[in-house]
């Protein structure tokens, strides 16, 4: 479960403070499919970066599985991402020159787990590329590059998978593709945050959070 | 995550960038072989110098002090008298044994041929021991002969060269002229370098038919009975000097006692210090190298900066990417170190075996272990150092901002 509970983030660049996001309060339930929505500046970007632990609050609690992660060491904020987040960039951000298998295995190393080979080989098989694993990305097209990184975020079996316009380098079949994916993960039980300002993307989501200059100004359920 | 890991990531960082890494290599490659190679020459040298000069350790030479002396008192000479007096074993125990000689030059005739102006020394039987001296053909002359004033000389190799073209076996058993006398010759020595121009006959023979000069010697070679008696056996013998010479204040002796083994400890220590001043050039390469993998570790976590940024985003912890750069960078150097050490070894073992043949004498340079312990050591150190700032800089992105990099 996560919890935002009066969240700010307050960036200042010499005399000018600048309020990214402003008291924000949410709570997404296990299991849900969220997008979050709205134009760039709204604060999207840095909700991503808050609930995906690669930032802190300035102000407010973020509980995560009932772990406050305000207050944590960049150590433990590490271990955090590793376990409980799975990340889906926009950029795919796969690391070049290294084979799809070993991508999926990149988090397993640092969280030290055992069978990385068998836990990777079932979650490339799980997003449909069983026979791609000895490829390297820049043998792979745009979806298929998505769906190994898709593959990456669920291998450590994580609270959320944080998908950052998971679309926004891919064509409209591809695009399909790769929201069916989310869509057949949720429904085998996986919470999945969407950041996006598609509202095609949007359309897949059970919930659509809508944020405006640091504010949530939309949160309807379809 | 483990070291075993780190190092394998490590690893792979490397083997991507191949020609980097090799080139990098070849810095600290150059540098270690370089000190290893040099460094095994000084010893070479050492070990030449030692092993030359290792037999006249225990010998000291009393000679005339020449010009003035203090108290303003003519020197005295050294005679025959004196030689006795050192040869007393119940005096000088610490003396093994004492060699007088006298020198001077005349000019040496074969009849029908030319003519050589050469350096004369009138000595004992024991000379070739004494000056640690070979011949090539011949005997020397023996104590009988020394003691008859037998007329028969032992030539050094340049006035064999001049007079009977070098051919030393056409020498043996000549007559030569010396001054108005001729003397069988019976000997001819190696050459050493220092006292090649030589005709060497007995004291006695020196003295009547050629210079003359009574009961006088010019030098008198002393050998202790041991290197380590060698200061022992300089006291005794100046001890002796002075009763004889009637001396009282040491400063105003007219006779100079001089130990070899001095002069051979400073040369060995000057060739040390040439050792260690070559080795330091050397290690100017090795730090040139490190600058290198420096300079390339920098480039590396620049532009590697968006994979960082995907490792921390994925859960590695600083301490991780910590490692997994100075991994990299230590394998470079440590890689780099061993193949120097064997490139080094080769080429000093390759030149022990090449150089001798083309350079008569050449000294065989001898690899000191030390050198290679601390050649890589250091390779390794230069690792930790070179990688450390830049291997800093990647744990410390945020990564956030690494992921933004392009």
């Amino acid at each position: 479960m996560i919890e935002l509970e009066h969240v700010s983030k307050v960036y200042r660049t010499g005399d000018i403070a600048l309020r990214a996001l402003d008291d924000v309060s949410l709570r997404i339930d296990d299991g849900d499919l969220v997008a979050i929505m709205g134009p760039s500046g709204s604060g999207k970007s840095t909700m991503m970066n808050i609930l995906g632990c690669l930032d802190v609050p300035s102000s407010g609690t973020y509980r995560l599985d009932g772990t406050d992660v305000g207050r944590l060491s960049d150590n433990r904020l590490a271990d955090i991402r590793n376990r409980k987040i799975g990340f889906v960039f926009q950029s795919f951000n796969l690391l070049p020159r290294t084979s799809a298998i070993r991508n999926v295995e990149l988090p397993m190393v640092y969280a030290g787990t055992k069978d990385r080979r068998g836990r990777a080989r079932r979650a490339l098989a799980r997003v449909g590329l069983a026979e791609r694993g000895n490829h390297r990305p820049n043998e792979l097209s745009g979806g298929q590059q998505q769906r190994v990184a898709v593959a990456r975020a669920l291998v450590t079996d994580p609270t959320m998978i944080l998908a950052d316009e998971p679309t926004g380098n891919l064509d409209t079949a591809s695009t399909v593709d790769v929201m069916n994916l989310f869509v057949e993960l949720n429904e085998a039980g996986r919470t999945i945050v969407l950041i996006t300002h598609e509202p095609e993307v949007a359309g897949f989501a059970k919930r659509v959070i809508t944020l405006r200059d640091g504010h949530i100004v939309g949160d309807e359920r379809r | 995550m483990n070291l075993l890991e780190a190092a394998r990531i490590a690893a792979r960082g490397l083997r991507t960038n191949k020609l980097r890494s090799v080139l990098t290599m070849l810095g600290i490659i150059i540098g270690v072989a370089a000190v290893i190679i040099l460094v095994a020459f000084g010893n070479g040298l050492q070990r030449f110098v030692a092993d030359a000069f290792g037999p006249l350790a225990n010998q000291i030479q009393i000679t005339k002090t020449q010009g003035a002396i203090s108290g303003n008192r003519a020197a005295r000479d050294l005679t025959d008298a004196d030689v006795d007096a050192l040869s007393d074993r119940a005096r000088a125990p610490a003396l093994g044994s004492v060699t007088p000689s006298v020198n001077g030059s005349a000019v040496l005739q074969v009849v029908g041929d030319g003519q050589y102006r050469s350096s004369i020394l009138g000595t004992q039987a024991d000379y070739l021991d004494v000056a640690n001296r070979e011949l090539v053909v011949g005997s020397f002359f023996d104590d009988q002969q020394a003691r008859n004033k037998a007329k028969v000389v032992v030539l050094g190799p340049n006035p064999v060269a001049t007079l009977f073209g070098g051919r030393a076996g056409e020498a043996l058993g000549k007559d030569v002229r010396v001054g108005r006398t001729t003397f069988r010759v019976i000997g001819v020595l190696k050459g050493n370098g220092q006292q090649d121009d030589v005709a060497v006959m007995p004291l006695g023979a020196a003295r009547s038919y050629l210079l003359g000069g009574g009961d006088v010697v010019d030098s008198i070679t002393v050998r202790a009975v041991s290197t380590d008696a060698v200061s022992q056996a300089v006291q005794q013998a100046s001890a002796i000097l002075d009763q004889r010479h009637a001396i009282r204040n040491p400063d105003e002796r007219d006779f100079t006692v001089t130990a070899l083994q001095r002069l051979l400890d400073q040369s060995s220590q000057v060739l040390s210090f040439v050792t260690i001043f070559v080795a330091a050039v050397a290690g100017i390469s090795l730090i040139v190298g490190s600058i290198g993998v420096a300079n390339i570790m920098l480039v590396t976590v620049t532009e590697r900066t968006r994979e960082i940024g995907i490792r921390k985003a994925i859960g590695a912890r600083r301490r991780a990417i910590l490692q997994q750069f100075l991994i990299e960078s230590m394998i470079l150097t440590g890689v780099g170190g061993l193949l120097g050490i064997l490139l080094g070894i080769g080429l000093s073992v390759a030149a022990g075996v090449v150089l001798p043949r083309l350079v008569a004498d050449f000294p065989v340079p001898s690899v000191s272990v030390g050198s290679v312990v601390l050649a890589f050591t250091v390779s390794l150190l230069i690792g930790l150092v070179a990688g450390g700032y830049p291997a800093n800089r990647a744990a410390r992105m945020r990564p956030i901002d690494a992921l933004r990099h392009q």
